[in-house]
């Protein structure tokens, strides 16, 4: 842990070994957080890392197992929202926390309207938004109509506009710009400027690694629910942000040798080729070819946009925009069905929700979506299944080799086979593999690092998402580095992790 | 700019509009301002309790009891005056004291527990129906002086039609209703939690408070009900205001209220009663039909009014500015 030293200032905020879990998780694990008066201090964190939750149990949404909190030096408990507000706490959580069936005026005054013996005053409170919005957000909009009315980012800036309507001491914002574009942007920067010189205390979350180094002097890591450091923005470069963030220490990020970059076939033959696909508030539009028989693993931060480029391939989401092209087939791919008649499939991040189903047995696991190819009316013979449980189970190392254990009582691992075995049985030409490895031991990471590399030599075109960049720079022949839900680089063979890391961490 | 808010409302008050006409066109001595009044004076009680189920749905809730504790109220307020002797003037507020804690109990309950409206309201109904057999299981009839009074009192307007007291009372209900809905910071509230509890949270708002508020209002609006329904009836009864839940609720999504909270209005809701009674009185005018006729046409209205309002939410969806 580092801390920045030689501060004569009192932090307005402190908060100092917390505890958080919720069942199955440990939110936050002894974090600690502090917030001087005058600073935009930036909390990161990749998804999950307990950012949200931090601001949550500070602002009394949630309760905190165990720590403390000071403000301006007094100890305090908060238990509720409507606490932290009285103590001087204005919060913009990380979900639009406006009421949609409400005006866009009273979402900014609600518990604080004008009155006049305790009636509400709207033409004020109307005239008081229309005049909020204008000059601090440069917002010109009706605020009669309701909320739902109006798109997400202005959505986005209303709640701002609350926020900041609240005459606080900390102002606390969960990333306020993850739907707001440049100007949107530019313009609550500038706010927040002249709020920082009023002497306010700014918490600020954002997964866009430019906003951070534009706007903040401070930076508090925190990574899978523990505290990583506190550093100051100017003596920290991005990649050892990125790198304290993903968990690896640059020194550690030696090379490993590459594994199967030999034998494969040379020049690809493309399979499907998105042109300007994208998404809004997803993924902006890009270009990507994948050739038969190739590896391309998408890297990037947690929240980068990896698997939502990941799910427009498999027509999981509805892009807005571009196209999705079958070099076979004529016609596009636009709906989950297209994708498995194409011979997509899609192997989900989250196999605890999305794919297994704990209650089967291995051999009923794995013929799911066989069984479901072929339409449900169509069985298929028992003797058929054990054949084809028995041969995967085999070919995939599955432990314990035996097609009727209870896949619930699997670990990790062996569930993770599992799940690659049922869509490996429809012999798709691209599988769609998002953290195919992750919570999973060292062993059996391998051994799927080494199926995936021995599938592309037979043929088959893998789009693997992985957090980790070992395992990136093992199997790919292609590497598309995302970051802040765009792509910005496409990496082509003999790529060392630093290079990635480099990419991943930009400017 | 005609707000597309009202758009619903606007439908209801023209439903009544052509209902009406169609009355008049069809029955002589139909078209009469006593006519419409007598709409009123027959269904003031409902317009009570509606007010108060309005509030309850707006926050997304549903209020099962209202009907129980008419009852409760009628058989209480009989036994005590009737057979113990109290004087009306104590009778009357206690019984929406009474009414009220019944509310602010069942509200409690709801938010604490984090139990569904729905079950904790039809527990109370239980209850509430169930007490009344307690006191008695036989009609108590009331010929307490200030009773019949209330209940034969016209007051009479100019051009020879009349309305009764309980008008008047269901009138300042539906006003102060107005009044609570849309200028109040209670009123406010009920809206943003029918919105979104969570957001309502996270802004800050008082969500309990405002929970609890709800209810202990439709008890107290049940309360006067209850009241009313007794100067109406001048008796007391186990089986009195029976079903009587589900004409209020009724007459609240009738009257352009979403069942799935946010978005309503008193206004509409008074509509909403109107339109049912307005299909009782053809149906008495017509002579033939049964009355289980109205309930027929009721039903029919409901699943085309939340078929529109289904219609109307999904096309906001699509329509962003
Ligand atoms: N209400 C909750 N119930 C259970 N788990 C939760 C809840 N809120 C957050 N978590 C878990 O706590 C961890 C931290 O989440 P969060 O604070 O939202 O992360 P961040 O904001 O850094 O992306 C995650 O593993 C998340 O799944
Ligand atoms: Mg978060």
């Amino acid at each position: 842990m580092s801390t920045v030293d030689g501060q004569e200032r009192e932090p307005i905020l402190q908060m100092s070994g917390i505890y958080k879990h919720f069942p199955g998780v440990k939110a936050l694990n002894n974090v600690s957080f502090r917030l001087f008066p005058g600073e935009v201090h930036a909390l990161m964190g990749e998804n999950g890392a307990g950012k949200s939750t931090l601001i949550k149990v500070l602002t009394g949404v949630y309760s905190i197992d165990q720590g403390a909190v000071t403000l301006s030096g007094r100890h305090v408990a908060i238990h509720s929202p409507l606490e932290a507000q009285a103590a001087g706490i204005s919060t913009v959580y990380q979900e639009v926390n406006l009421c949609p069936n409400l005006t866009v005026a009273e979402n900014i005054f609600i518990g604080r309207e004008p009155r006049r013996f305790g009636r509400i005053l709207w033409k004020e409170m109307n005239r008081k938004a229309e005049q909020l919005l204008r000059e601090r957000l440069q917002l010109g909009i009706d605020v009669t109509q309701p909320l739902y009315m109006y798109s997400v980012a202005i959505q986005q800036l209303v709640a701002i506009a609350r926020a900041l309507n609240i005459s606080a001491k900390v102002l606390i914002l969960d990333e306020p710009t993850s739907s707001l574009d440049r100007n949107e942007v530019e313009q609550l920067f500038k706010i927040m400027r002249k709020l920082k010189e009023d002497g306010l205390a700014i918490l600020f979350v954002t997964h866009f690694l430019d906003q951070v180094y534009e706007i903040s002097e401070r930076i508090t890591i925190l990574r899978n629910g523990e505290f990583v450091g506190e550093y100051e923005a100017a003596q920290l470069p991005r990649i050892e942000l990125v790198s304290k963030m993903i968990g690896k220490e640059l020194e550690l990020l030696g090379e490993l040798p590459k594994a199967g970059g030999e034998g494969r076939a040379e020049a690809k033959e493309s399979l499907i080729e998105a042109i300007g696909l994208g998404r809004k508030g997803a993924i902006e539009p890009f270009d990507l070819l994948i050739g038969k028989g190739e590896v391309v693993s998408l890297a990037g931060l947690l929240g980068s946009g990896r698997t939502e480029m990941a799910r427009l391939f498999f027509g999981a989401d509805r892009p807005d925009q571009g196209q999705l092209l079958l070099k076979d087939s004529p016609g596009a791919v636009h709906s989950p069905r297209q994708a498995i008649d194409a011979g997509i499939a899609f192997c989900p991040e989250n196999r605890k929700t999305e794919g297994i189903i704990d209650d089967l047995t291995v051999r009923e696991n794995i013929v799911l979506a066989m069984q479901a190819t072929r339409g449900w009316m169509r069985r298929i013979p028992r003797k058929k299944q054990d054949e084809l449980a028995d041969q995967y189970i085999k070919a995939l190392n599955i432990n314990p080799p035996n097609p009727e254990h209870l896949v619930k009582n699997l670990s990790g691992g062996n569930q993770q086979k599992v799940i690659l075995a049922r869509w490996l049985l429809t012999q798709p030409k691209l599988l769609i593999l998002d953290e195919p490895t992750r919570g999973i031991d060292v062993g059996a990471k391998a051994e799927i690092q080494k199926l995936v590399l021995s599938l592309a030599r037979q043929g088959m075109s893998v789009l693997f998402v992985s957090s980790e960049l070992e395992e990136v720079v093992r199997v790919s022949d292609r590497i598309v580095v995302l970051r802040d839900r765009k792509k910005v680089k496409e990496m082509q063979e003999d790529i060392g992790q630093q290079q990635v890391m480099q990419a991943i961490a930009g400017g | 700019m005609f707000k597309q808010k009202y758009l619903s409302i606007a439908v209801t008050v023209f439903l009544f509009a052509v209902m009406f006409l169609a009355g008049s066109f069809r029955y002589t001595g139909f078209f009469s301002l006593q006519v419409i009044l007598n709409l009123l004076i027959d269904n003031a009680f409902l317009l009570i309790v509606a007010v108060g189920m309005t509030f309850v749905i707006v926050t997304g809730g549903i209020d099962l009891s209202v009907g129980s504790v008419i009852a409760l109220t009628t058989m209480m307020s009989a036994s005590l005056v009737q057979e113990h002797g109290w004087p009306p003037a104590v009778v009357i507020p206690l019984m929406l004291v009474i009414g009220s804690l019944f509310g602010w109990v069942m509200g409690a309950i709801i938010h604490y527990f984090k139990i569904q409206p729905f079950i904790v309201t039809l527990a109370g109904m239980f209850l509430a129906r169930g007490l009344c057999y307690v006191i008695s299981i036989n009609t108590i009839t009331i010929d307490d002086a200030f009773y019949t009074k209330m209940a034969q009192t016209k007051i009479h307007l100019p051009g020879g039609s009349f309305i009764s007291i309980s008008v008047i009372i269901a009138l300042v209900v539906i006003a102060a209703g107005i009044y609570i809905a849309h200028y109040t910071r209670l009123g406010r509230n009920i809206y943003a939690l029918g919105g979104s509890e969570q957001s309502a949270l996270l802004m800050g708002l008082p969500v309990a408070r405002t929970k609890i508020a709800v209810y202990t209002l439709s008890g107290f609006c049940s309360a006067l009900a209850g009241v009313v329904f007794t100067f109406y009836m001048l008796s007391g009864y186990g089986l009195h205001a029976m079903g009587l839940e589900l004409d209020a609720i009724a007459s609240v999504v009738i009257g352009g209220t979403l069942l799935t909270g946010g978005v309503g209005y008193i206004f509409g809701t008074f509509f909403g009663v109107l339109i049912q009674g307005v299909i009782q009185t053809i149906i008495s005018f017509e002579g033939t039909l049964s009355s289980w006729w109205t309930k027929i046409v009721i039903g029919l209205l409901l699943f085309l009014f939340i078929l529109f309002q289904r219609v109307l939410s999904a096309r906001q969806a699509t329509q962003k500015l």
